[in-house]
């Protein structure tokens, strides 16, 4: 299996074959953040933008961690909406960046499709860090890694994302890995968060957790953005955390072995209780550590691209 | 056509100092453009062996049509005249002047996408001798002031009839009815807040009773804004796959359906804008069928694309209406076919790059389309066996000259206003950015082939455009 590919922008366009080539490469370079000297060569003399339009602190973060442990050098942009709006297209912005010889750019946006408007337009790297509600890649990879290494696989698990499934990338981008890698993906979630037509995707929707809860190895919990609240799609936060929200009494049916997981930031006391996001459940630390592994392999796969074209 | 949650920021006004960047070059360079050959205005103009196409059928036979003073003079078999300049038509079908009664030529107030001008010179290009421009300007096109500086310019232009609409309420606010009997008096033949609904009911009792009484038509941009919700495309499979708003088909069919039962309850008329969805043309077949006074347009792009189109993320599929699926395309398609949608308009709806370039969600909505609607319908309806030629020859001229109650234009016979579009109905060419002359380019029909190009467009007796 050879890696072709210039830019990262969805799980949709990755082939099974190219999602497990980066779950290998991520698993060695894991081994290279628990060393002494926590850096490889391997990407030396290579500038990398992180081009954030949104806040993002986590993923800002294990990108850049990403990047330096490659040896590259990293910039940070925070470019705030109003840079833009001095009558600058974003493809003009990310033009200027790329003029000054950059070979990657990590780009995160509020508006589905910017990464893809820019990988069309530019001729360095893209790397999708989240657009919009569409697609969030190296959170659903990082996701996939932590599920194999605790099950030694991934085909054939049951699988449940659960709450926001209407705004989420990150439950995008996983329905897509996921199903790809042959995982039976359920839906659960309130009705008025869930987007029409999404079973065309090849999972199933439920809206009992309860019912869903005992066949499932998996829990991937959403974060319930508080501004979905104040949009009305709720009758209130405290329905949502009774009824959706999971806790170690409603966990009393789920099998011994199931993982718990969360992109973070948690809310807790709405989509888990304290006591299981601590729990030997867990794996929310983990998949924050296998975080900056799979960037790490997915910046190193890219940047054998740079310059294809 | 547009307005969205962002409407404050995309349909704000230049500051003062860019609103009058009127291109003074264009300006001196249209007309020599579009009247080649130094044509004389008072020249008579005699075509030769057109078949004519009127919505009740085509001519027996090529045909000749003399113009002159403004009017068709005669039409007949070797018809000579020894003053009238000749156009050789063999070949050519002949169509009363073609009518867009929905267009957006954003003067005042944002010239840099186009001016009743540069708008004019794309109308005349697509065949089109009159168009009704929408009052969505800024300021909103809300008072016989307004009204009057539009013809003013349009006369100035000479290259189109172009009626301004005016706004149904004051600034289209949706508060207060515009003084309707004064903009009657100014020349406008129908109202709309085009952009947006009249969402509020009673507002829109009010000014359906109200414009009865002036003889007003109203065209209604059927959207409920709080169902719509900030929706960028239509909401189905699409936007869940691509992670962008949907704006629900729903938003539409509720208000048609209210105005339906408005008009029934009022007896009084009421014209759909841009229907796009299957729903919507079920609702005003049946209300046709009970005998309430409704009509409909549809435009070109919701009888083409869908709104698959949108995942290439390409800012000028993103109109409002949204592009909906195979199955509304099919049933406007139906629609277009039975006389349920009574004609065709563009929604020709111009924006710059700059304002398109800022990502799918923050983009205006909307597309230009006066140059490119006769080869599409054309293409999809015409060539697919869905309209006959007279069909098109009513959808796109006939039809829009009885709703809107325009004299003397629809018809090509003698009497009538010398509004003359030839059509090549076989010349395939291929959608050119740089050969589109309205001041911005945002279709998304840029590299299409389509079938059936406009050869000669004839208004008030003058060519205004002759193929290159």
């Amino acid at each position: 299996m050879e890696w072709t590919r210039r830019d990262l922008i969805d799980l949709q366009d990755l082939s099974k074959e190219e999602i497990e080539l980066v779950l290998e490469t991520a698993k060695s370079f894991r081994e290279v953040s628990t060393r002494d000297v926590k850096k490889v060569p391997a990407l030396r003399g290579k500038t990398i933008v992180m081009l954030f339009f949104e806040p993002s602190t986590r993923t800002r973060i294990s990108f850049e961690l990403a990047a330096k442990r490659l040896s590259a050098d990293t910039i940070n942009i925070a470019a705030s909406s109003s840079s833009l709006s001095k009558g600058e297209s974003i493809l003009d912005m990310a033009k200027n960046v790329e003029a000054m010889n950059i070979d990657m750019i990590v780009v995160r946006h509020k508006s589905s499709g910017v990464p893809k408007i820019l990988a069309e337009g530019l001729k360095s790297s893209i790397v999708n860090a989240g657009d919009g509600c569409r697609s969030h890649p190296t959170q659903a990879l990082l996701d996939m890694f932590t599920i194999k290494e605790k099950f030694g696989r991934i085909e054939g698990l049951n699988i449940a994302i659960v709450g926001d499934i209407l705004h989420s990338r990150v439950a995008r981008s996983n329905i897509w890995g996921l199903t790809t890698m042959g995982a039976n993906v359920t839906l659960c979630g309130p009705s008025t968060l869930m987007p029409p037509g999404i079973e065309r995707l090849g999972v199933t929707v439920s809206y009992n957790l309860d019912e869903v809860i005992p066949k499932m190895d998996v829990l991937m919990l959403l974060r319930l953005q508080k501004e979905r609240q104040e949009d009305k799609f709720l009758p209130s936060i405290r329905e949502y955390a009774k009824v959706f929200g999971v806790n170690r009494e409603k966990l009393k049916k789920a099998k011994k072995d199931i993982l718990i997981m969360h992109p973070g930031p948690t809310n807790r006391g709405v989509e888990l209780s304290a006591d299981i996001a601590d729990s030997e459940y867990s794996v929310i630390l983990d998949q924050v550590t296998n975080g900056v592994a799979i960037r790490m392999a997915i910046l190193y796969l890219l940047s054998g691209k740079k310059g294809a074209e | 056509m547009q307005e969205g949650c962002r409407s404050a920021g995309t349909h704000a006004c230049l500051p003062p100092a860019c609103r009058r960047s009127r291109d003074r070059q264009v300006r001196a360079c249209a007309p020599a453009f579009l009247l080649p050959g130094g044509i004389k205005d008072t020249m008579s103009l005699l075509i030769k062996n057109a078949t004519i196409v009127n919505a009740d059928g085509i001519s027996d036979g090529a045909q000749d049509i003399l113009l002159d003073k403004g009017k068709i003079a005669k039409i007949g078999k070797s018809l000579r005249s020894d003053s009238a300049k000749v156009i050789d038509a063999d070949g050519k079908l002949a169509f009363p002047g073609l009518i867009d009664i929905h267009v957006h030529f954003r003067e005042p107030g944002r010239e840099d996408k186009e001016t009743v001008e540069t708008g004019s010179m794309a109308a005349a290009k697509g065949g089109f001798t009159t168009v009704m421009c929408m009052p969505n300007t800024c300021p909103v096109i809300d008072n016989a002031m307004l009204v009057e500086g539009i013809f003013e310019e349009a006369k100035r232009v000479g290259l189109t009839n172009v009626i301004p609409i005016g706004a149904i309420t004051r600034g289209q606010r949706d508060e207060e009815l515009v003084d309707m009997f004064e903009l009657k008096e100014a020349g406008c033949l129908a109202l709309s807040d085009d952009g947006k609904s009249v969402n509020n009911s009673r507002m829109m009792r009010l000014a359906m009773e109200y414009a009865k009484m002036v003889d007003l038509l109203l065209i209604e941009h059927c959207q409920d804004h709080l169902l719509t919700s900030c929706g960028v495309m239509n909401e189905g499979y699409q936007s869940t796959v691509l992670g962008l708003k949907g704006d629900p088909g729903v938003a539409e069919a509720v208000i048609i359906g209210r105005d339906i039962e408005l008009a029934h309850y009022l007896k009084t008329k009421v014209h759909i804008a841009h229907v796009s969805l299957k729903r919507s043309v079920e609702l005003v077949r049946w209300a046709k069928a009970q005998g309430i006074q409704v009509t409909a347009e549809a435009c070109p792009h919701h009888f083409t694309l869908t709104d698959e189109s949108v995942k290439s993320f390409n800012t000028n599929f993103k109109v409002n209406p949204p592009l909906r699926t195979a199955e509304d395309v099919a049933a406007i398609k139906e629609g277009l076919k039975d006389g349920t949608i009574d004609c065709i308009v563009t929604d020709h709806a111009p924006h710059t790059q700059e304002d398109k370039e800022v990502g799918f969600d923050n983009a205006p909505f909307g597309m230009i389309g006066l140059e490119t609607s006769v080869g599409l319908t054309i293409t999809e309806l015409v060539d697919k066996k869905i309209l006959s030629w007279p069909q098109m020859a009513d959808r796109m001229s006939a039809a829009p000259a009885r709703i809107v109650g325009l004299k003397g234009k629809g018809v090509l016979a003698e009497g009538q206003d010398a509004d003359v579009t030839l059509i090549d109905p076989n010349k395939e060419w291929v959608v050119r950015k740089e050969e589109i002359v309205s001041k911005s380019k945002n279709s998304p029909f840029i590299g299409r082939t389509l079938k059936g190009k406009v050869f000669v467009t004839i208004y008030n007796g003058k060519i205004v455009y002759r193929d290159a």
